[in-house]
């Protein structure tokens, strides 16, 4: 990067900075001013009390490693099958004209619909949580990777067939690692829709995690233990996307900067 | 021209080319193609757009089925891809993810050998190719004459005896291309391979050739071979000189009589 363009950069983060500084004060002044009954809006402060309160008594660690998991478990199994399901789709065409209507019939279901049956199947434990994040996170990525696997320019796939290759000389050499940077943009999408699903996976029926907190603050009325949980969940949201979006760059090393803007886009 | 079975690469005898359009209708891409390619020799082929040369190469290089005709490569019949090719196109289509010299490599790791018999012979080829220092660059970090050196080196890695190239500089500045035919005509010399190369371009069909193919449109057929008799090596200053300046001409009239302007 140019020393130009480190310096925009950094400037853009100061204004971002301030904006979030200008932001939570604004509120905070706005919230004593004005007396806003802490039942509807709580103060940034009130908010920051209540979440040292729920780290210090181990409450939001306990129930952050229950939706952390099931965010994970549902996320690998959903990407894992969608990832797998995009490759046959890829190798055996026929597929893709036979199967892949009812998986996008499927698709058009709210996973909100269907998640009581789902708690109903797999009981109120951790199990129903990680199938219901599992169906959010599937459909991206086997979009992606069937988008993907057909990015292969033509010429491509003819210069390789002149030097002998075999069919699956061809996926394994060129189709699939072409398929790579459309994979990680299923990926990103997946882990940042895992999270909303473990959540509504929580509020349908569930004995632990966030979004069983959530309801039982809300219960309470308690706005600023409820802000708290929000600004857990975010945090979790924006490190497992920098967390994919670290391994993208690894392993999709050949995507310059230009690529890749548009691709995060 | 009549050649001995010994001396003797190609043999296309009466190919045919048609496809069937979505409409339904037969399109006929070749009309009766014949000709032969001697070992070592260097032919172009030349032709407006739509006259079927670069579905001619296809059928060449085995990844195109012929509809009738006989085509033989070394004494036998062409019914697919061969290890005795090496192919390049208009577009260098090298993966981004591998090297240089992963790239060159390419066609050892289709057949299946070990990349370490051949990496001294693709170090060569990579040299060769004016791309000494590059071998571990990707080519997103190469300009395009560079990429498509490396797909020439790639062409030859497996040691075949015939290059297929397909516009292979079409994509290229003048200049680069300029630079680009001698360089691979000076490969030419070294590695004494058959080439056959199609173009567009009527100066670069004569500047490289031993015998230019003359090809016209709908149907695609060969209109005339021409043997290029300017003296070898060649320079770019034959360009200027009348000889050269009369195989073009010849070529280009002859395009103008077919109506093929824009050649």
């Amino acid at each position: 990067m140019s020393a130009r363009g480190s310096t925009t950069r950094r400037t853009e983060i100061g204004l971002s900075i301030l904006l979030f500084i200008a932001f939570v004060g604004g509120w905070e002044a706005a919230v004593r001013v004005f007396a806003v009954p802490a039942i509807v809006v709580p103060a940034p402060s009130a908010v920051m009390r209540a979440l040292v309160a729920g780290l210090a008594s181990g409450e939001l660690v306990t129930h952050f490693w229950v939706t952390f998991a099931e965010v994970i478990l549902g996320f690998v199994a959903g990407a894992g099958c969608g990832f797998a399901i995009g490759v046959m789709v890829g190798l055996f065409p026929l597929l893709e004209r036979t199967v892949y209507p009812y998986v996008v019939a499927f698709q058009t279901l709210p996973k909100v619909a269907i998640a009581p049956i789902i708690v109903i199947w797999f009981g109120y434990g951790m199990t129903s949580k990680v199938v219901i994040t599992a169906t959010i996170a599937f459909f991206p990525v086997l979009a992606n990777t069937i988008v993907g696997l057909r990015a292969v320019p033509r010429e491509q796939v003819e210069l390789m067939v002149a030097f002998t290759a075999s069919r699956w000389q061809v996926f394994m050499m060129a189709r699939l690692p072409q398929a790579l940077p459309y994979v990680f943009v299923g990926l990103d999408i997946a882990i940042v829709l895992s999270v909303i699903g473990a959540i509504v996976g929580e509020f349908v029926g569930a004995q632990a995690g966030l979004g069983y907190l959530i309801l039982q603050r809300n219960f309470h009325m308690d706005m600023a233990g409820v802000f708290a949980i929000l600004i857990i969940l975010s945090l979790m949201g924006i490190g497992l996307h920098l967390l994919v979006n670290a391994i993208q760059r690894r392993v999709v090393f050949w995507i310059d900067g230009a690529h890749d803007k548009v691709m995060g886009a | 021209m009549t050649l001995g079975q010994a001396a003797r690469l190609i043999d296309a005898r009466g190919i045919d080319k048609t496809y069937a359009t979505q409409a339904g209708d037969d399109v006929v891409a070749l009309a009766r193609v014949s000709f032969d390619v001697a070992r070592g020799e260097f032919v172009t082929v030349v032709g407006p757009s739509g006259c079927g040369k670069s579905t001619l190469l296809k059928i060449l290089a085995g990844i195109l089925r012929r509809s009738s005709g006989e085509l033989t490569l070394g004494g036998r019949p062409v019914d697919g891809p061969s290890r005795d090719i090496g192919v390049v196109f208009q577009a260098p289509v090298l993966l981004p993810w591998r090297t240089v010299m992963q790239n060159v490599l390419l066609p050892i790791d289709i057949q299946r050998q070990p990349r370490r018999a051949h990496e001294e012979r693709a170090r060569a080829l990579v040299r060769m190719v004016g791309l000494d220092g590059f071998e571990d660059k990707y080519p997103g970090e190469l300009s395009g004459g560079m990429q498509q050196r490396v797909g020439i080196a790639r062409a030859l890695v497996h040691d075949p005896s015939l290059l297929l190239m397909d516009e292979p500089f079409g994509a290229l500045d003048a200049m680069t291309r300029e630079s680009m035919n001698l360089e691979l005509l000076r490969i030419w010399g070294e590695s004494r391979k058959t080439v056959m190369l199609v173009t567009h371009s009527i100066p670069e069909a004569v500047f490289l050739a031993d015998r230019v193919i003359v090809m016209s449109p709908r149907p695609g057929r060969i209109s005339e071979i021409i043997d290029v008799d300017l003296p070898r090596p060649r320079s770019l200053e034959m360009i200027n000189s009348a000889p050269f300046g009369v195989h073009v001409a010849a070529i280009r009239r002859h395009f103008q009589s077919l109506g093929a302007l824009d050649a």
